[in-house]
């Protein structure tokens, strides 16, 4: 499973490519920034396609290993996640380090060209968007958030 | 034979249209952008653009594929992990 609820390891992910061959192991860990756009963010919220975003983890972590003799372990958080905690995770590891940075850069760049996950960012004002890439300002509008009386 | 499509909405678009999944009523196979025509005439698609990303069956997909009934198919807004 590359997708989780629950806060991600980095230890236990690096423990899981290690190897006495693997001299060179590299990792990513991408964490909730507190702005976006020139906004304070407070908290985010992934939600994911799971089947789809599971599938594609695994077509990419595959395809890495017949590009780059490495082993790859990958994690992508779901659920609300505050400013800090880990949202994503990649360990790489090779024989060397050549093939383990570019390894990861690769992981990580095709993540997010490619896996069905979405982000709905909470401000410090108390409004929410959608995280659009391809918006002008980086967000499309979000429902109002359920008051909690 | 299971005579509807089902779609999947996710984020911004199963906020438009108030659902997460819909079934299609469909007796026969029609393409992707036919679905996302019939998606945008309901209430609250017409903010669907029309030409959003989309998956069949787990796999993206281009508006002019077919889809049958029994197959999922997913709209997808622009991607946001990592």
């Amino acid at each position: 499973m590359y997708l989780t609820h629950d806060p991600i390891d980095v230890g236990s992910l690096a423990h899981a490519v290690h190897s006495p061959a693997r001299g060179g192991l590299v990792i990513f860990a991408g964490q909730v920034r507190d702005h976006h756009e020139g906004r304070a963010v407070r908290r985010l919220e992934y939600s994911a396609y799971p089947a789809m975003a599971e599938a594609e983890c695994r077509a990419i972590v595959d395809e890495a290993a017949t590009r780059w003799p490495v082993a790859v372990a990958l994690r992508h958080r779901l659920g609300v996640l505050e400013v800090g905690e880990l949202a994503v995770a990649v360990a790489v590891a090779g024989a060397h380090r050549g093939e383990a940075f570019q390894a990861c850069r690769w992981i990580i760049d095709e993540v997010k060209r490619r896996v069905p996950i979405w982000k709905r960012e909470s401000y410090a004002d108390g409004s929410e968007a959608w995280v659009d890439p391809t918006a002008p300002g980086g967000t499309m509008p979000a429902a109002a958030p359920e008051s909690s009386t | 034979m299971t005579a509807s499509i089902s779609v999947l909405l996710f984020a911004r678009y199963a906020e438009l249209l108030g659902a997460e999944r819909l079934e299609l009523a469909a007796s026969a196979p029609l393409t992707v952008g036919a679905v996302i025509e019939r998606l945008r005439s309901l209430p609250g698609g017409a903010q669907l653009p029309a030409a959003p990303l989309c998956a069949v069956n787990l796999r993206q997909a281009r508006l002019a594929d077919i889809v049958a009934p029994g197959d999922e198919v997913a709209l997808l807004p622009p991607l946001a992990g990592g």
